[in-house]
């Protein structure tokens, strides 16, 4: 009987170049963060490992954050670089508790970008700042040679008044609190894959690019114990819980059938071999909210348009700690571990 | 390689040549371009199962609900099996 | 989704489960030959509804954890010339050859493209006659139909600027393999669906016959794999040793006489090394003399050397189902996906990062 040699070559990976999943919003980022940044800007603020920072000022709590957007294409069905940018750090400023006030907007651009894209590009970013109600007032623009820049990369800040009476982060979350999200995932996930890999569909599938300072504040002034916002980005709702779960050292428990899904972003997702727990999102948070008063929070959400599809997903455990599990749609259960880099549709 | 999705044929290209025969499929809400070239015998609302752009196979719709008779099957011997236990 | 979701239902899958618990008298071990099947397996959690007497085994049916290693840096090679465009599954993409990834040399620069069906490798060498067109041809049967008809209409049109790396596995020849090595545990085999909407399962019969094992086709949803379990468990426990077809909703005995005869006409069977297994005879696929003008590495010839082994990595152990990725000592401590000692390690299919994503417990 002829032997089969059960060796392997060890393949090596060679990490002293910046790769394209260290941008994912999955487990190499947070190595950057982890061996780069933040011994480097080692301080309280930075630790806490939210979006946004609180920062105090002159007996004020402030929100700041800041945020890069260099998606590519820069316009895609539901949306342009352009809203996202603004919506984007909104965004992080509402997940503090805040209420977002003023941007600044920076622009890199390429030797050779059509100005009309630029033109269209800013008034986006004009049109969401007004339905988000804050105002852009900074800005600065850079070129770089052509084959440098990608064609547009926006930089926003923003700084926020922080309304919410406790802390609104991953330190506040408890065991027993109720995990929900504020509408169905992945739809703008699956509208940049769609139109970026030329992998297109019949009817396109809008991207959920929304503001969500609306459904906080009306949490907020409900009296709504809020214990911690997460926007669910790069790396979906997957990466969020995750980091939340390590950040905590807390269980989260989610239940597939509870999870909002369209059927189109379910269809593109089961044709491109996708999980919609990790489809970025850009108009969906998820909430930690103390059981008690989950189905209030939620009959709240659901009276506010971009949450109207606000579902309640699972709870928080004390064990295993750091640890997201899912039970599945047949009664099976298993572990939500982050990815190591981008999702990618497989064949397989 | 696995992953093939069923999806319902909802419009063919008539003039395409067999080997070719290019249809549009829908998954869910989402349509697609699918090549029909491995299953000449599909129709227009015929599910087929897709991997990478080609349909496969056409879903037979009797067969595929045999294994829900064979669950209601069991269910009824199981049945059967406790309205007989003293 | 029709045909999709009515095959996760779960009051259905509970009945299916004790039904296999009713069945099993002692101990079973089956082996899933698919990665797409591994794969649904561990995303469900179907494991939880079984019996302990049944053990699962994953079998090296993850045609990116099987792609040899000298191939996986010829595509590495190749893709990074800069008249070319690379297009690729994107499974492929991050498996590391012995330096590289595909994902490392689109990081350096090259165009390499993820592409969803081989007609959309063909489609941008059409539109971009002045550069030159590689699709990475990889995958079992169910893949190889599409691959065939690529080749197929590129020589009808006078394509001159497409070409293909071959990387096509065959399955019986790994079962045969698996059940021929001496240390084989594997009692029962689940068949690989789709691939057998392709090659039917007239194949299987004599492989069961011989080495007197139940071979049951199975599908790929939740309800289909325990069913599958369920026919095969009542096999094993009656001691009988034959083919069965679960999948019957989109499997029939002859398989795709299309589909086959695009395949015969552009491909042949040829010799294929497994990785982490080693050479398995007529195993493989490549083009045929008559197409050889679209084979990338005739087009673009890399020196593909043999590579050194590690001592540290048990995949080939692994993919023959004959340990279980938890039972490595380097599993989740030295060998995690961002830092792969072997190849199962590097796909979601593969069974070790299968484990690692969706098994481990902290």
């Amino acid at each position: 009987m002829r032997e089969i040699q059960f060796t392997c070559p060890a393949p090596q990976n060679s990490q002293d170049r910046i790769l394209l999943a260290h941008g994912g919003g999955g487990k190499l980022t947070q190595q950057l963060i982890d061996r780069i940044f933040l011994p480097a800007f080692a301080n309280a603020a930075l630790e806490a490992r939210h979006d946004g920072a609180v920062v105090e000022a002159a007996g004020a709590r402030l929100a700041m954050t800041t945020d890069s957007y260099v998606v590519q294409p820069l316009f895609f069905p539901g949306g342009d670089i352009g809203e996202l940018a603004v919506y984007g750090t909104v965004n992080d400023l509402a997940m503090c508790g805040a209420r977002p006030l003023y941007l600044t907007i920076a622009f890199i651009l390429e030797e050779g970008l059509p100005v009309e894209t630029l033109r269209r590009v800013a008034a986006s970013a004009a049109g969401a700042a007004q339905s988000a109600e804050v105002t852009l007032v900074a800005g600065d623009t850079k070129v770089v040679d052509k084959g440098k820049g990608d064609g547009l990369f926006i930089t926003t800040a923003g700084v926020g008044l922080v309304e919410s009476p406790g802390a609104v982060g991953p330190a506040s979350v408890q065991p027993g609190d109720a995990v929900l999200v504020s509408g169905d995932l992945g739809a703008h996930g699956v509208a940049i894959l769609s139109v970026r890999e030329g992998l297109e569909f019949d009817s396109p599938i809008l991207s959920d690019a929304a503001p969500l300072w609306a459904p906080v504040r009306a949490l907020l002034d409900a009296g709504i114990e809020v214990h911690c916002l997460r926007d669910l980005t790069r790396g979906g709702l997957a990466s969020a819980l995750n980091e939340i779960a390590g950040s905590r050292q807390v269980a989260i428990r989610i239940v597939e059938s509870s999870i909002p899904v369209s059927e189109p972003v379910r269809g593109a997702c089961e044709i491109l071999g996708l999980d919609p727990l990790y489809v970025a999102n850009e108009g969906r948070f998820a909430a930690f909210i103390p059981a008690a008063q989950a189905d209030r929070a939620l009959h709240i959400l659901r009276t506010i348009p971009v949450s109207a599809g606000a579902a309640r997903i699972g709870e928080v455990a004390e064990a295993p700690a750091g640890i997201v599990t899912l039970r599945s749609r047949i009664g099976g259960s298993r572990v939500v571990d982050m990815l190591s880099g981008e999702q990618l549709p497989r064949i397989c | 390689m696995c992953l093939a999705v069923p999806g319902k044929i909802v419009s063919i290209h008539e003039d395409d040549p067999p080997e070719i025969r290019r249809a549009k499929a829908d998954f869910g809400g989402i349509q697609r371009e699918v090549c029909l070239a491995y299953t000449p015998e599909a129709r227009l609302g015929d599910y087929i199962l897709v991997h990478v752009g080609f349909a496969l196979s056409v879903v037979d719709e009797a067969e595929a609900q045999r294994i829900f008779d064979t669950i209601r099957e069991m269910d009824e011997m199981a049945q059967a099996g406790e309205d007989e236990s003293p | 989704m029709k045909y999709l979701d009515e095959y996760r239902e779960q009051g259905a899958a509970a009945r299916l489960a004790s039904e296999i618990r009713r069945r099993v008298t002692r101990p079973w071990t089956l082996m899933e030959v698919c990665g797409g099947q591994t794969h649904t397996i561990v995303k469900s959690g179907l494991l939880d509804l079984l019996p302990p007497e049944i053990t699962l085994v994953h079998g090296p049916g993850c045609p990116v954890c099987v792609t040899p290693l000298e191939l996986i840096d010829a595509a590495a090679a190749i893709a990074s010339r800069p008249e070319v465009i690379f297009c690729s599954f994107g499974d492929m993409l991050r498996v590391p050859g012995s330096s590289q990834s595909l994902f490392d040399i689109k990081a350096a620069g090259g165009d390499v493209r993820i592409v969803y069906s081989p007609l959309d490798a063909l489609k941008l060498a059409r539109n971009n006659p002045e550069r030159q067109v590689v699709f990475f041809a990889v995958g079992f049967e169910t893949t190889a139909p599409a691959n065939a008809m690529a080749v197929w209409q590129a020589a009808r049109e006078g394509i001159q600027n497409f070409s293909i790396l071959v990387a096509h596995v065959l399955v019986p020849p790994a079962i045969e393999a698996i059940l021929g090595s001496p240390n084989c545990r594997v009692q029962a085999f689940l068949a690989a669906g789709h691939v057998c909407t392709v090659m039917g399962f007239h194949e299987y019969e004599p492989i069961a016959g011989k080495y007197r094992v139940p071979i049951v086709v199975a599908g790929f949803e939740p309800l289909d794999l325990l069913d599958a379990i369920r026919m095969a468990v009542v096999q094993l426990e009656e001691g009988r040793a034959e083919v069965e077809n679960q999948y019957s909703r989109a499997v029939r005995r002859q398989g795709n006489v299309t589909a086959r005869q695009r395949m015969s006409e552009v491909f042949e069977v040829s010799e294929r090394a497994w990785r982490g297994i080693g050479d398995i005879p007529r195993s493989g696929l490549r083009l045929r003399p008559e197409f050889r003008a679209f084979d990338a590495l005739d087009r673009f010839p890399c020196a593909l050397g043999r590579v050194r082994e590690s001592a540290e990595c048990i995949a080939g152990l692994v993919l023959q189902g004959l340990n279980k990725p938890f039972e490595c000592p380097a599993f989740a401590v030295r060998c995690t996906p961002e830092t792969p000692l072997g190849a199962p390690m590097v796909s979601s299919e593969g069974a070790c990062a299968a484990y690692y994503l969706y098994g481990r417990r902290s």
